[in-house]
């Protein structure tokens, strides 16, 4: 039986890592500025484009990789400076309109740039490496994945609770316009949490490709909503939260890739039901029903709104 | 109530009002004129056709979100459930075989008349969008729009579910249903004698868009708007929230099946894979680009995104030669980056689009009464 | 002939939010052509008490009844059973809740603090909408303008209210280019098109300067006769409390401190010390 599961269970463990670098960026973002940025999902697609282009050049992987996460932290910075910034004070609708167009632009910017075909995206030496875990053969990124998640979420918390830039991001988050007053400056701050966002999923995004293998224009899109909905899961504005969500979210994404061999080892089903169809729906049900459940997530806080 | 001036002031139809009807009537000629004079093959047709079936679902959608103030992302699901309906009861049934191969012939072994395959593809959608509502109507701006989201991307795994392939056709698409094509009016040869597939698609959605015209200016679009502009004082006015907010989401759904039977009846083809989240963004886009709660810039919105995608911004898809110099950057995928970047550009600095809140009749009215409106908006 | 009815009735209604109590056990009752108003410093929790009547909160323990009627009654339930602060716990067990619109329909209207106007919709249109829920026609009907008739009679109606209100000649302006003193009057027009019985304001002369103020009073006084109307009123302006009030509530903190008439109240040294240094008035 466990023999059966234990590969779903290691590529859920590593894709809810890759899933929770992305999440990070989202459940920053939407703290600090109330947005959800659709586009973050299509800066994490760009970083994997980045990486295939730069390493075709030729450059030496100790270079391409600092450079990619450098440039995709830099992406994430100019969206926010072009797009978000000039509507600071416009309902938070226009706001969200930019997002989704920051997003079909870059879609279509890469499009154009590849052409719209497949990339190949360069295999790593030693995460591309397999290994054999038990009876599961994998790839070692399946193991790298969650400790290099774990450490760069611990960096990132004792960042947000021991710095002075991570006291100004809490206390934007609690109330901006009060921080505003209190001489904290908001700019900076929203830039830092682009950055490190983009900066995040820039990491997700080696992780990610390098054990799916392609990368093309709408690669993005579907990891970042499951990235999104698990920082709503895990209660948005909370790092830790969106972490454990998104770990959730990817075993059983995973699991339910696998539940049709599952249920028949087990004895359980007699046939295939075709349930692989709804690994992505499924995430999607888990949001409607967190919504409705605990709207603030597992770790959110409650707010009410003032009449 | 106690009567202390009871003057009537019941209004009568204003210039703007003539002026419009005299203006639809001369669109409706002319798209019936060109469609006799112009071959079939002319871009312009295709432009219509899909310009029309995005105007419908752009104005359904700009109910909800541009009048109602739902921010909703579920059009391209409730498309997806019209276009479904729409196929699933209308293909002839001699044709069924060859259709669901793999289903030994499917499971619906009847065919209907394309004009109430219409409705019920509506009625198909507004019934999902009523059980999705009663969850998530409660939900706050963002949350709605991520959880609508979040259904169209289930209800397009369910319509792709290999167990429901009776019905649905599995992942393979459907096909050979009357389309547009099919209400050119033929003689005993086969020879066109009156060519109807243009004006046709126009009809549905005028019919369609005067009726959420109509929506618009009766009691429940007035409830409809207080909702948009504060939800608060609307619930003190006695709105129940919950039921009228469930109306605009069914009724927006409603629109947007019609609209999504039109696309399937436009492309001759569906297939649930193709209606993705891209599909809601660029009805939003259109949105938008028209002036969100402007009925009259959907309608300009479609045509325009329609023509310069599948038209007027071809040729920067292709090689260009002025005399010797060839134009660089013109390659695929161009024609998008730059209709990308104008999206953007409206976004940013014309955040009121094309028409803002104002409709076509107040183009029409005295310079005057247009000033006194703008003066009213400024403020 | 007339035999003095209880129109509104608090009964120890407790809001708290977490840990923060803004009403305290507070009761209360309004009789049928009263004038009452609610006075307190800044942050007393008058216009939470005005948000428990209307359904916007429910509250946390006590009963709100409307012609005897429960309207809103509530026990400290989940977390807040540990958290709560007040007293007559065991009392209201029996749950009763009524959303904003369903207690507007009871013939309860409101204005707010800071002004609720539809901006984007004309002044006659604010008017409209809050004749809305008396609609007999139902969606369909209104879509395909089967009710011309009604929808004429009831345009004709909100046109003579606004008459009526001084505001015939601005009716179709949209609402938010109104001055600030007639948007105050569009919001008592668009409550009192709500067919209300018990009207609620919440510091309608906010804003306004003493002569604006003395119209209001004159204005209040003249609605209330022509509607038939009881009134129970938040205001800082004491001017105008002393004026128009029959009877007069002051709470501080969340507790009532004082009430009785305008005399009464203003003799009373407990409402002299929770205003002194606390607000200028």
């Amino acid at each position: 039986m466990m023999s059966t599961v234990l590969p779903y269970l290691l590529s859920g463990v590593s894709v809810g890592g890759q899933y929770a670098l992305i999440a990070i960026g989202y459940t920053m973002v939407y703290g600090i500025l109330r947005l959800i940025n659709f586009a973050h999902g299509d800066v994490f697609m760009v970083a994997g484009i980045l990486m295939v282009y730069i390493s075709a050049s030729g450059l030496p992987l100790y270079v391409s990789i600092p450079l990619v996460l450098v440039l995709t932290a830099f992406i994430g910075f100019l969206i926010e400076r072009v797009a978000y910034k000039p509507l600071r004070s416009a309902p938070r609708m226009s706001i969200m309109i930019s997002a989704i167009g920051v997003s079909y632009t870059l879609q279509n910017l890469v499009l154009y740039i590849t052409g719209g075909l497949n990339q190949y995206y360069p295999s790593i030496p030693f995460i591309s490496e397999s290994v054999t875990i038990g009876t599961a053969t994998t790839k070692m990124v399946t193991i790298i994945t969650p400790v290099l998640t774990l450490v760069l979420v611990i960096a990132l918390v004792m960042l947000i609770n021991h710095t002075k830039i991570g006291m100004a991001m809490r206390a934007v988050s609690k109330d901006f316009e009060t921080s505003q007053l209190m001489g904290i400056k908001i700019n900076r701050v929203i830039s830092v949490t682009f950055v490190i966002g983009s900066f995040l999923a820039g990491v997700g995004s080696l992780l990610y490709f390098t054990n799916y293998t392609t990368v093309i224009q709408t690669s993005g899109a579907m990891p970042g909503l499951k990235a999104f909905v698990a920082a709503v899961f895990g209660g948005i504005g909370s790092v830790p939260g969106a972490v454990v969500g998104a770990f959730i979210i990817g075993i059983c994404e995973n699991i339910i890739k696998g539940l049709d061999v599952i249920l028949i080892k087990a004895g359980l089903s007699k046939q295939m039901m075709g349930l692989t169809t709804f690994s992505d729906a499924f995430t999607f049900a888990l949001l409607i029903v967190i919504l409705i459940v605990k709207p603030t997530g597992l770790f959110g806080e409650k707010t009410t709104d003032k009449v | 109530m106690t009567n202390v001036q009871s003057v009537p002031r019941v209004k009568k139809p204003d210039r703007g009002v003539i002026l419009t009807a005299v203006v639809l009537v001369l669109i409706y000629a002319l798209v019936f004129a060109l469609e006799q004079i112009l071959p079939p093959t002319s871009m312009l047709f295709t432009v219509l056709k899909k310009g029309a079936t995005y105007a419908l679902v752009a104005v359904s959608m700009n109910l909800l979100n541009g009048f109602t103030g739902l921010f909703s992302l579920g059009q391209a699901g409730f498309m997806l459930i019209g276009a479904y309906t729409y196929g699933i009861l209308t293909i002839p049934v001699a044709q069924r075989a060859a259709v669901y191969q793999y289903y030994d012939g499917g499971l619906v072994q009847f065919a209907m008349p394309v004009i109430p395959a219409l409705i019920l593809a509506g009625v198909a959608a507004a019934i999902f969008a009523f059980l999705i509502g009663l969850p998530v109507l409660r939900l706050k701006s963002d949350y709605l729009a991520i959880a609508t989201l979040g259904f169209a991307e289930i209800i397009r795994s369910i319509f792709q579910w290999d167990k429901l392939g009776a019905i649905t056709n599995g992942s393979n698409m459907l096909r050979l249903f009357p389309t547009f094509n099919d209400f050119n009016i033929k003689n005993a040869e086969g020879e066109v004698t009156l060519y109807l597939s243009t004006l046709v698609p126009f009809v549905i959605a005028g019919v369609c868009i005067a009726l959420i015209v109509a929506l618009i200016h009766s009691s429940y679009g007035r409830a409809f708007m207080a909702i948009r502009d504060d939800e608060v004082a609307a619930e003190a006015m006695g709105i129940n929230l919950a039921r009228h907010k469930q109306y605009a989401f069914c009724l927006s759904s409603f629109f947007a099946g019609v609209g999504g039977a039109m696309l399937a009846m436009y492309q001759n083809s569906v297939q649930a894979k193709s209606f993705t989240s891209a599909m809601t963004y660029e009805i939003l886009l259109i949105v938008v680009i028209g002036g969100i709660g402007s009925v009259t810039g959907s309608c300009i919105g479609s045509f325009l995104f329609v023509a310069c995608s599948e038209w007027w911004l071809r040729f920067l898809d292709q090689k260009q030669m002025i005399g010797k110099w060839e134009v660089p950057l013109l390659r695929n995928g161009f024609r998008l980056v730059v209709f990308s970047l104008i999206i953007m550009v409206v976004v940013l600095f014309f955040r009121q689009g094309i028409m803002g809140s104002r409709e076509l009749p107040d183009l029409f009215r005295k310079k005057t009464a247009a000033k006194a409106a703008g003066k009213g908006a400024g403020k | 002939m007339n035999i003095i009815e209880t129109v509104l009735e608090l009964e120890n209604v407790t809001m708290q939010f977490g840990g923060v109590v803004a009403v305290d056990s507070f009761s209360m009752h309004v009789d049928q052509g009263e004038t009452v108003a609610l006075i307190g410093p800044n942050g007393a929790g008058k216009t939470t008490a005005f948000n428990v009547i209307t359904g916007v909160y429910a509250p946390t323990n006590g009963c709100v009844k409307l012609r005897g009627k429960i309207i809103a009654q509530g026990h400290p339930t989940g977390k807040m059973r540990k958290l709560y602060a007040g007293t007559h716990i065991g009392e209201y067990n029996h749950l009763v809740s009524n959303t904003p619109d369903k207690i507007t329909e009871m013939g309860v209207a409101r204005t707010f603090q800071n002004i609720r106007l539809f901006k984007n919709m004309t002044v006659l249109e604010n008017v409209l909408v809050a004749r809305h829920m008396r609609l007999k026609a139902g969606l369909f009907a209104s879509m395909l303008h089967i009710n011309q008739q009604e929808e004429r009679r009831i345009r004709q109606e909100s046109l003579d209210l606004l008459d009526m209100l001084g505001l015939g000649d601005v009716a179709q302006e949209k609402a938010s280019s109104l001055p600030y003193g007639k948007q105050r009057y569009l919001e008592i027009a668009r409550a009192l098109a709500t067919e209300p019985r018990l009207l609620l304001l919440d510091e309608p002369a906010a804003g306004m300067n003493p002569q604006e103020t003395d119209e209001l009073s004159d204005f209040i006084r003249k609605i209330k006769e022509d509607f038939k109307l009881t009134v129970f009123l938040i205001e800082h302006h004491m001017n105008l409390v002393m004026d128009i009030s029959d009877r007069i509530y002051v709470l501080d903190f969340g507790k009532l401190i004082s009430e009785g008439t305008p005399q009464q109240v203003q003799d009373d040294p407990a409402v002299i010390a929770a205003y002194l240094g606390v607000d200028e008035e």
